[in-house]
């Protein structure tokens, strides 16, 4: 009892501990603007009823907080970064693609906003095809899908997971796992695996990620 | 002093009994959930005449399972759980394949089957939930596993609040029922 009250005012170690998920302390995670972020909502906003969200990233609870009693929105978490990291860890990348029909079992046109994250990334242009093909399936007419895509080749990176702080501010966060290399894909490579999507939107940020947004017509 | 100083004692030792306290920062709601836990110190004055059951972490149940008590459970269930106005908790070494639905719940162990509740699910740090959640409110701790969907329930939400508060003002920010430029 003594030496709790002689560290009385000194720092508290259990406080500043951080956990295995966030290596990093909060504060030093960069927090950046988006530019694609408030045209996506306003898109999703603009559908009839309650918007349908299919987030391909972790779960985290600040973005279920924002899309979910914030805006109102009915989301479906289907975390392919962690069906990456399982294949990657069992060395099965390859099949990881051929996983994407049956994990998304969305019905045609239910859904009214896709957040792909830097998924695109870490995919071959093949199984990029496959999932694009599963995101136009499932996307309703007006609806919006929002995707980051690197400019240039990283032989190896850790996934990132973005945190929305407010409507026009992602916080990009580490998230364990195996992670993978990058692989940009082409403008037009983009455009083609979405045929029957528009890219309402394509930013380029100061990091040299592009923030695209990909409209279907109403 | 040093008198209040031995009073506090125990009532710090049980707070740091709960599980991983410093996760739930990260959350918007991580700060309401930490007292929600249905222990008895949390609540002091319900917790005295509100009963808490528990299920030890040998029981194993198939079946339904249903009551009108506070639950913890730590062993195996599966079938179906209710516990409509109860707050039921998820030990962290229960394996639940079930439907629950009860008034709130805490997830400390997996889940794999739907949950709904009334109030809220929290899913804390290490708990897992494959399944679908609907409940008003839901927090999510970091290390947390979710396989699902989120349904917030907003009609239900906005009719309890305004039976229990008819002439309240909406919170703009932890209110999930009533935000600001909620699309139609």
């Amino acid at each position: 009892m003594l030496s709790d009250l002689l560290r009385w005012g000194g720092k508290r170690s259990s406080q500043t501990e951080t956990t295995g998920d966030a290596p990093a302390p909060r504060g030093e995670e960069p927090v950046i603007p988006s530019k694609a972020l408030p045209k996506f909502l306003s898109a999703i906003r603009r559908q009839p009823g309650p918007p349908v969200l299919l987030d391909f990233g972790p779960v985290i609870g600040a973005n279920v907080a924002f899309f979910g009693e914030r805006l109102g929105c009915k989301l479906f978490i289907e975390d392919l970064f962690a069906d990456y990291d399982k294949h990657a860890r069992g060395g099965t990348l390859d099949a990881l693609a051929a996983t994407f029909p049956s994990r998304l079992r969305h019905e045609d046109a239910s859904v009214d906003g896709v957040l792909c994250w830097d998924f695109f990334d870490f995919l071959t242009k093949p199984a990029s095809q496959l999932l694009a093909r599963q995101i136009v399936r499932v996307l309703r007419p007006g609806g919006a899908v929002m995707g980051f895509f690197c400019t240039s080749a990283v032989p190896r990176t850790a996934f990132t997971k973005y945190e929305v702080v407010d409507e026009t501010a992602m916080r990009h966060r580490y998230h364990p796992g195996i992670g993978g290399a990058r692989m940009p894909l082409l403008n037009r490579d983009i455009i083609k695996m979405f045929d029957s999507l528009i890219v309402s939107d394509s930013f380029l940020l100061k990091s040299n990620t592009r923030e695209i947004l990909l409209r279907r017509k109403a | 002093m040093w008198k209040r100083d031995e009073s506090v004692k125990p009532a710090t030792g049980s707070t740091g009994s709960t599980p991983a306290p410093a996760q739930h920062g990260s959350t918007p709601h991580a700060a309401e959930a930490a007292p929600t836990r249905p222990a008895p110190a949390s609540e002091p004055q319900r917790g005295q005449e509100r009963n808490v059951v528990n299920i030890g972490t040998s029981v194993v149940i198939k079946g339904e399972l249903s009551g009108s008590e506070d639950l913890t459970i730590e062993g195996q269930v599966e079938g179906k759980i209710e516990l409509r106005q109860n707050v039921l908790t998820i030990g962290a070494n229960a394996k639940i394949k079930a439907q629950v639905f009860a008034k709130a719940v805490i997830i400390f162990g997996e889940i794999v089957g739907n949950v709904a509740a009334t109030e809220k699910v929290d899913i804390r740090d290490n708990g897992s939930v494959d399944g679908d959640i609907a409940a008003p409110r839901v927090a999510i701790a970091e290390g947390a596993h979710f396989r699902g969907s989120i349904d917030m329930q907003r009609g239900n939400k906005v009719e309890q609040k305004a039976e229990a508060k008819p002439a309240a003002q909406p919170a703009p920010t932890s209110a999930p029922a009533a935000p600001a430029g909620v699309p139609r």
